[in-house]
């Protein structure tokens, strides 16, 4: 069997599962299950990015996708109930829009430039002078190192920024609370203090 | 999870490889698939491993929430001040050519450099990130599940 023949069958082995287990999110109502099926679809778009060839990606969302995003569902779930009460009711207007918005998608599907194809559009503005001066301008064999640590170094510079900024806005809003806590001697949510009594040490904010 | 021995023995045995194979991926990304990104992800979810099986109170004594809001901004900053290190010797902002003898050798530092920077910001946030939601509840029994 040819290399490409062997792709194929895993593309198709891989969507399925990927259709199986979105079919499987949708019904279920057990959130434990929903979360645990939520990092296994992560998991299968990450095999299809690696035979798309694209390692970099597939590294990404297993270690994001897969990994972390579950674990905070996870959390999340023990913060709030673990089963889903009410079932959806079916509607008309939503089968609808959603059937309209697959259909226009599949129909703009036949615009895109063959996969792989070396003249689509998006493959001749910068990609070429990347691939051509990856080499000798910044002689790191990964060229996507070296698009997104050294010619787009900016654009890292702001994800990195966001990912702070993310960072930052959890610890406002949830706080590192218990460890604050803990560095008062009082117990969670201090029961045992007097409402009015001023917060000792109460730097934060 | 006190009672859990296997998952326990096996945590052990794997966390110390989780933490050298984020370090390979980091060090490594010039050469291989990954960089700061995944490498930070990864650093972080030996951690989160940590503190699933051994407990949210014992994570925070091996990595304390105050490094964590020190590590935080640290990782950006070393990004921008490699940016600003190259405009004070000479070059543009973030252009690594000018950071050593060889332009090669400069981005090559460089880019070390800023996803050392990278990975840190990461593998700090989701951290913090995981400890600011698991860190609200006391552990949930198996049963609650």
């Amino acid at each position: 069997m040819t290399g490409a023949g062997m792709i194929t069958i895993v593309d198709i082995a891989l969507l399925t599962m990927l259709c199986f287990t979105a079919i499987a999110i949708m019904v279920l109502r057990h959130l434990f299950a929903v979360a645990a099926l939520t990092g296994a679809f992560s998991l299968l778009s990450a095999g299809l990015l690696v035979a798309l060839d694209a390692v970099d990606v597939a590294f990404t969302e297993a270690a994001v996708g897969a990994g972390i995003s579950t674990v905070l569902m996870l959390g999340t779930l023990a913060l709030t109930q673990r089963r889903e009460h009410r079932p959806p009711r079916f509607s008309l207007t939503a089968l609808l829009v959603v059937i309209a918005t697959g259909g226009a998608l599949i129909y703009a599907t036949s615009d895109m430039p063959a996969y792989g194809d070396p003249n689509a559009p998006a493959l001749k503005h910068v990609v070429p002078f990347y691939i051509e001066g990856s080499q000798n301008d910044i002689g790191v064999p990964n060229i996507v190192t070296s698009i997104l640590a050294s010619y787009r170094g900016y654009d890292t510079l702001g994800e990195v920024a966001v990912i702070f900024t993310a960072g930052i806005g959890v610890m406002f809003l949830l706080g590192l609370r218990r460890e604050d806590e803990d560095d008062e001697g009082a117990t969670r949510r201090g029961p045992g203090r007097p409402p009015d009594a001023p917060k000792p040490g109460g730097t934060k904010s | 999870m006190n009672h859990h021995l296997v998952l326990r023995v096996v945590s052990k045995l794997l966390i110390p490889f989780i933490l050298l194979f984020a370090l390979y991926v980091q060090f490594h990304g010039d050469y291989g698939p990954g960089g700061g990104f995944q490498a930070g992800v990864l650093f972080a979810s030996a951690f989160i491993l940590y503190a699933l099986i051994y407990g949210v109170d014992n994570a925070r004594e091996v990595l304390p929430p105050k490094a964590l809001r020190f590590l935080v901004p640290v990782g950006l900053i070393i990004y921008a001040l490699t940016g600003f290190a190259s405009i004070v010797m000479g070059g543009n902002y973030l252009d690594y050519d000018v950071l050593a003898h060889d332009p090669q050798h400069g981005q090559h530092l460089g880019i070390l450099v800023i996803e050392f920077g990278v990975g840190t910001t990461v593998a700090a946030v989701m951290v913090t990130i995981f400890y600011a939601y698991a860190g609200r509840t006391r552990d949930v029994d198996d049963e609650d599940w």
